[in-house]
């Protein structure tokens, strides 16, 4: 599979390994939070790990293991609220990026996962995505001018931390 | 007001590119449904029943005349030849059509216009006073705030997929006007008994389906942390709001699940962690939005001029105009002007594209090239010499814009109901025509005093009917449109729901039931009580007996 990475398409260099198959012994692998909280040490302990999280998780919980993940996969997802209407994007995983960039100081690979778009990178990238898993039927190609939707933000953001504000002469 | 720089300017061309382009790709199928609908909302553009509805944002409810010419012309080329003036202070098209819309908001662009979040789960324009800087009892000029604000939820990264839309409202006087309590966040402009500006914060308010009046968040927080806390209040809110149900995913219902003591707890714990950082405003900062809000250049002698009172005595009809259609300005010599969109049998808030172009002259020839809009409605020209009074409502009389019905019974609100919006249950503008065909003896409307009536076409509330004096509220019966009323609501400081007086009226009974309760206002009333003090003192009962009949009296052996 193909992702984008750092703006550029690659492949897709880890598996993800679900939560009863047997953990290979080599390789990059990702777990989910229930696996990495069950097998923690182990995990800690063997490398290469990363962790697909669920958008209700605070991650402040997540602290204390960042030094050990590799890679944090964030869920984004179309949903449909009751009871009736259109679907609607759940936007809780942008908040979950800015924490762990800006606050945890984060420094692997933060990966969107789910149903990632090309017109929701922009603003993706702008908390602290740098890797997008988009949905089945992207040209990747084209996904790649969402970096250029914008050439600067009102605010402060992963990607820069200084609000125009500051940047204008008062 | 604000102009845009070299920054803002960059930022909505490019807005109107990435859409155009978004467009392209829906049209030829490659952009998936799910996905095109968040982003057009995002630029203000709703199916509704008939046609797309494009609603335009409109920062704080100021507009320059060159913007009201261009809406004028898009009102001509795209849709009806007129627009609607809603209560957020915004305008919407019903009859645009998709394929237009790039051009459309590029067009605005040429004027710093946009529909940018003006729908969608994300932060909505933000509004405020509609005198603000020209008001008598106001602390601050609230704008420089509301225009700093607006620039920090344009396209912010993290809150555009919030779980509700999310409204945010400034007020900087004693006796507010901006309806703060009944907004997501309501932002008080304060000094503190050390003299410094601060802010008192509200938060989880909000009508629609569970109205609740806001809650008092922080007493006084300091000038320099504005963003810093509203980011706070978001965070938690993006974290922590439901998504499994639209009707429970405003921030009230949040509110009210964790209690106001526990959410102020998040709120304070999270903001602990931000306040120090780049987003504290600076002095130079605050000053830099200040600088785009100066008094315009008053005339210091506006106030010696013989004229107007001469004009007054002399002319009944403009003395009774400028009794119920015009405001005291901080400058003596200058009144605020209403002007009402509400004629006798018009659809509250329309505008015609001729009535804009003859506004936008009016502005720049009486009041500095400025008009607002208000939540009530209506427009207004903020800043107009006495002297000239007479002229500029002689040349309103005749485009049916000078209706001297401020503040009164037929001076009401409605949504655009079941006639336009998808949404609705329930037509809402022919109750408001006939209301105001109804009372159409002014007299009679000036002894009434101030009547709030608010009209919605449906539960999500848009014509604010949970806080009207009088509330109607459209409601779906078995296919037939039926009418909840309420009586006793208020958006002021003594922000109230109104009480339901009991089970839904019939679309052919709703005139005459308002009827009704006006009449037993007058026959309870003391003195010059107004609608809502009469309605407190006696409570509901004589309300409900005068529409539903007397109980009859249990009959005993």
């Amino acid at each position: 599979m193909k992702i984008i990475r750092d703006r550029r398409i690659v492949d897709d260099d880890w598996n993800r390994v679900a939560d009863d198959a047997a953990l290979p012994s080599a390789g990059r692998i990702i777990v989910s939070w229930t696996r990495w909280q069950a097998d923690r040490a182990a995990l800690r302990a063997r490398g290469s790990v990363g962790v697909s999280i669920p958008s209700t998780l605070d991650v402040a919980e997540l602290k204390d293991d960042l030094a050990a993940l590799a890679l944090v996969a964030i869920p984004f997802s179309f949903i449909q609220p009751k009871p009736e209407g259109g679907r609607t994007f759940d936007g809780r995983a942008y908040s979950q990026a800015r924490l762990l960039r800006e606050r945890y100081g984060f420094a692997g690979e933060i990966r969107a996962a789910g149903d990632v778009f090309r017109d929701a990178m922009f603003y993706m990238q702008r908390c602290g995505v740098n890797a997008f898993e988009l949905s089945p039927g992207h040209d990747l190609q084209d996904a790649l001018k969402a970096f250029g939707d914008f050439s600067l933000g009102y605010q402060g953001a992963a990607d820069d931390p200084t609000p125009i504000f500051r940047r204008r002469k008062a | 007001m604000y102009h845009y720089d070299n920054y803002d300017r960059q930022l909505v061309n490019e807005r109107v590119a990435a859409f155009r382009d978004q467009t392209r790709r829906f049209l030829a199928g490659q952009l998936e449904p799910d996905a095109f609908r968040a982003l057009r909302l995002r630029n203000g553009l709703y199916q509704q029943r008939f046609a797309p509805m494009l609603r335009i944002s409109i920062p704080y409810g100021l507009l320059a005349s060159k913007q009201l010419r261009m809406l004028a012309h898009i009102a001509r080329e795209y849709d009806k030849d007129y627009g609607h003036f809603t209560t957020r202070q915004n305008i919407q098209f019903n009859w645009p059509q998709l394929e237009q819309v790039p051009d459309i908001l590029e067009k605005l662009a040429s004027v710093e216009m946009h529909g940018i979040q003006t729908s969608g789960n994300c932060v909505r324009n933000i509004t405020t006073d509609h005198l603000a800087g020209v008001a008598k009892d106001e602390l601050t000029d609230p704008r420089p705030y509301c225009e700093i604000t607006r620039q920090w939820a344009s396209f912010h990264p993290e809150f555009n997929f919030l779980p509700r839309k999310f409204k945010i409202a400034f007020s900087a006087t004693e006796h507010e006007r901006a309806a703060l309590l009944t907004h997501d966040v309501g932002v008080r402009i304060v000094r503190n008994a050390a003299g410094e500006t601060g802010y008192t914060m509200y938060v989880g308010g909000g009508l629609g389906r569970t109205p609740i009046i806001g809650q008092k968040v922080r007493d006084f927080l300091p000038e320099p942390d504005l963003l810093s806390y509203l980011e706070a209040i978001l965070r938690v809110y993006n974290r922590l709001g439901r998504r499994d149900n639209i009707h429970k995913a405003r921030i009230k219902i949040l509110v009210k699940e964790l209690g106001i003591a526990r959410f102020t707890e998040l709120v304070e714990a999270e903001w602990a962690l931000i306040k120090e950082g780049l987003l504290k405003l600076r002095r130079e900062d605050l000053e830099h939005f200040r600088k785009f809000f100066q008094p315009h250049a008053y005339d210091a002698r506006a106030a010696d001029d013989r004229g107007y009172a001469a004009q007054l005595a002399a002319d009944p009809a403009f003395a009774t105009w400028v009794k119920h259609n015009t405001w005291e300005h901080r400058v003596p010599g200058y009144r605020a002007v209403f002007v009402s969109l509400k004629p006798r049998g018009g659809t509250p808030g329309d505008c015609t594209s001729a009535q804009m172009d003859a506004l936008a002259d009016l502005a720049d020839r009486h009041s500095f090239g400025e008009i607002r809009a208000t939540h009530d409605q209506n427009l207004l020209f903020g800043d107009v010499k006495q002297a000239e009074l007479h002229a500029l409502w002689q040349a309103l009389v005749p485009l049916q814009l000078a209706t001297p019905n401020i503040g009164t019974l037929t001076d009401l609100i409605c949504c655009p109901g079941l006639d336009f919006c998808s949404l609705a249950n329930a037509g809402s503008i022919g109750i408001a025509q006939e209301l105001s065909e109804r009372y159409d003896d002014l007299d009679y409307l000036y002894d009434l005093g101030e009547i709030k009536i608010k009209m919605s076409g449906c539960m999500n509330g848009c014509g604010h009917h949970s806080v009207g004096h009088i509330g109607v509220l459209g409601v779906d019966k078995e296919g037939e449109e039926w009418y909840q009323i309420t009586l006793g609501g208020s958006a002021s400081n003594d922000a109230t729901l109104g009480d339901r007086i009991g089970p839904a009226i019939a679309r052919s009974n709703v005139v005459a039931t308002i009827v009704k309760l006006i009449e037993t206002f007058v026959e309870h009333r003391r003195g010059e009580e107004s609608f809502v003090q009469t309605y407190r003192r006696v409570g509901l009962a004589p309300y409900k007996a005068r529409v539903y009949g007397e109980k009859k009296e249990a009959v005993t052996a």
